[in-house]
């Protein structure tokens, strides 16, 4: 891990001497990566790491004298789900109401190197949609309860680890380089993800970054969840002729005579 | 150790779900039961989505019944006749019992279903088997045995369409079978279960079958109603999980065996007793959560497509 943490570093100070012979523009500038742009899940995935790091170089190239702040945010794809409310109907719970909502990320991170309500004002914070609160979910029915169906995937979500808000915080390692984990769990929606990097200056936008990220299903899973969708009928008689042939070998095997 | 499951979407524990294997299919060899009524409920209790629970049962079963029929077919306990007539019914049942469930599934109230459909017919069958053995008991200790008739009239005896189930020592109006497959065949689709514990008392008291060729016939039918099961729910919801399926299945079988052994051992009333009282604690438990005011009042799913 140490060995990996070091050659990263070597990187890093390699892509800072390539960021000094950039042209000089008037406000510092924001260089990031992220450690893999792929995570694969396999059969035995239980969740990973991925580091992302960058620097922040001045107008002239050289380390800046304040390096300002920085605010990451992953967001998984977006989804469209159902949301259903339960109520007591003669003694037992029942779903009674659902609200369909879009434009729900199936995974939301954010990291920062200080609380993000110090960051910026909370005019910057709802424009750049940081923090899971100010995600723009959206419906067809406006009902007046929509807010609370709309928590309620928050809640949900952040749950099960799959919403976070300052999971870790973004390090900086002297005064241009900075560093910050984020943890995906086991349960990771697969798609197109997107890790956004923000430098921010008093509260002002300065720099933004943006970079892919793609978590995909790989291995033995990934085809049995293929085969299942793209070949439902062919993957229903390949279930229950797996079936008959496993009863058929439990019974010759422990046949008594 | 943690095992992905590519239909159910989840990461879950490879001994938790070999464990759970092995101790439904004990269970199931003690009792002489395929243990579906309680595999669903456990995989439900340890977060695999409803659907993928009642799809993946019933594909576990149809390996747990061949095993089982193949053992009852060497010794001659098989009715094909009556397997078949039951079996017609099942299939046209159980495809019924898809089409509802696929229609609740997108209504929101597939969970609800299951949970309903489980407490109201384990609260019966708990309830009238504890009743039945308990009363077995206390009369072989009293030593008085009631002599039962040999045969009793009904009404189910002047249906029409009568068939001669030699095997079986019966001649009834095929209708009976028939209707009674139908029936247990869209609870197969909509609980995950083989149906053995509505079958086997129904093939018992309703039809007059004799109990030694019961069992044999109950699983017969129940191989062709859970595959069709497994079928329709991999067709129209894309829900059996077949790595899950294949873990259940090689657990359950090396405790199925187990529990023959220790079954044989066992005086029937005990195990009836026993296993009536394990259906009503399964039973309490969902009739609990369906009652007691959930954590979080909403839920969410993907919708399709979306996904």
């Amino acid at each position: 891990m140490t060995g990996t943490v070091r050659s990263l570093l070597l990187l890093l100070a390699a892509l800072t001497c390539f960021v000094r012979i950039l042209p000089a523009s008037a406000d510092n500038t924001l260089v990031t990566d992220i450690s893999s742009h792929l995570i694969s899940v396999t059969s035995d995935f239980t969740g990973t790491d991925l580091l992302l790091f960058g620097t922040v170089t001045s107008a002239e190239g050289a380390a800046p004298a304040d390096h300002g702040d920085i605010i990451v945010v992953v967001r998984g794809p977006q989804k469209e789900v159902t949301v259903r409310k339960k109520e007591r109907v003669a003694g037992i719970w029942v779903n009674t109401r659902s609200i369909e909502i879009s434009k729900v990320p199936g995974f939301y991170a954010i990291a920062s190197n200080r609380p993000v309500d110090e960051i910026a004002p909370p005019g910057t914070l709802e424009r750049l949609r940081i923090g899971p609160n100010r995600l723009n979910f959206s419906s067809k029915s406006e009902p007046k309860d929509l807010q609370d169906f709309k928590q309620a995937i928050v809640r949900k979500q952040t749950n099960v680890e799959l919403y976070t808000s300052n999971q870790t915080a973004v390090y900086f390692l002297g005064a241009s380089l900075f560093r910050t984990s984020i943890h995906f769990p086991a349960n990771v929606p697969v798609g197109n993800y997107v890790a956004e990097v923000y430098l921010l200056q008093d509260g002002e936008l300065i720099s933004a970054q943006t970079s892919p990220l793609f978590i995909k299903k790989f291995g033995i899973g990934r085809q049995i969840f293929e085969f299942a969708q793209s070949y439902p009928i062919l993957h229903g008689i390949a279930a229950i002729l797996l079936a008959l042939i496993a009863g058929w070998i439990a019974s010759a095997i422990f046949r008594k005579d | 150790m943690p095992v992905y499951l590519p239909i159910a979407e989840i990461s879950v524990n490879l001994f938790l779900i070999l464990g759970m294997g092995g101790a439904v299919g004990l269970l199931s060899g003690m009792f002489g039961v395929g243990g579906g009524f309680l595999m669903t409920p456990l995989l439900i209790f340890i977060g695999i989505p409803p659907a993928v629970a009642v799809a993946t049962g019933a594909n576990q079963l149809i390996a747990a019944s061949v095993s089982g029929v193949l053992a009852h077919w060497r010794r001659g306990n098989v009715d094909f006749k009556m397997g078949t007539v039951l079996l017609v019914g099942g299939v046209v049942g159980s495809a019924l019992g898809t089409w509802i469930f696929a229609l609740l599934k997108s209504a929101g109230q597939v969970d609800l279903l299951i949970s309903l459909s489980y407490v109201l017919f384990l609260g019966v069958i708990g309830g009238l088997m504890m009743v039945e053995s308990v009363g077995a008991l206390l009369r072989s200790r009293k030593g008085t045995v009631k002599r039962k008739k040999l045969h009793q009239h009904y009404w189910i005896h002047g249906l029409p369409f009568k068939m001669r189930f030699r095997k079986s020592k019966l001649y009834i109006s095929a209708l009976l079978p028939l209707v009674l497959g139908f029936f247990v065949g869209i609870l197969s689709a909509i609980m995950g279960v083989g149906g053995g514990f509505v079958m086997v008392p129904a093939m018992i008291y309703l039809m007059g079958m004799p109990t030694s060729i019961v069992i044999g016939t109950s699983l017969f039918q129940i191989i062709f109603v859970t595959a069709n099961v497994t079928f329709l729910h991999s067709v129209t919801t894309q829900t059996v999980d077949v790595l899950l399926a294949l873990l259940l299945m090689s657990s359950a079988v090396i405790g199925a065996q187990i529990g023959t052994r220790i079954g044989t051992k066992m005086k029937g009333e005990q195990l009836r007793s026993l296993l009536g009282l394990m259906v009503l604690l399964v039973c309490a438990k969902l009739a609990f959560d369906l009652v007691l005011t959930p954590d979080d009042l909403f839920s969410f799913t993907f919708v399709e497509g979306t996904h």
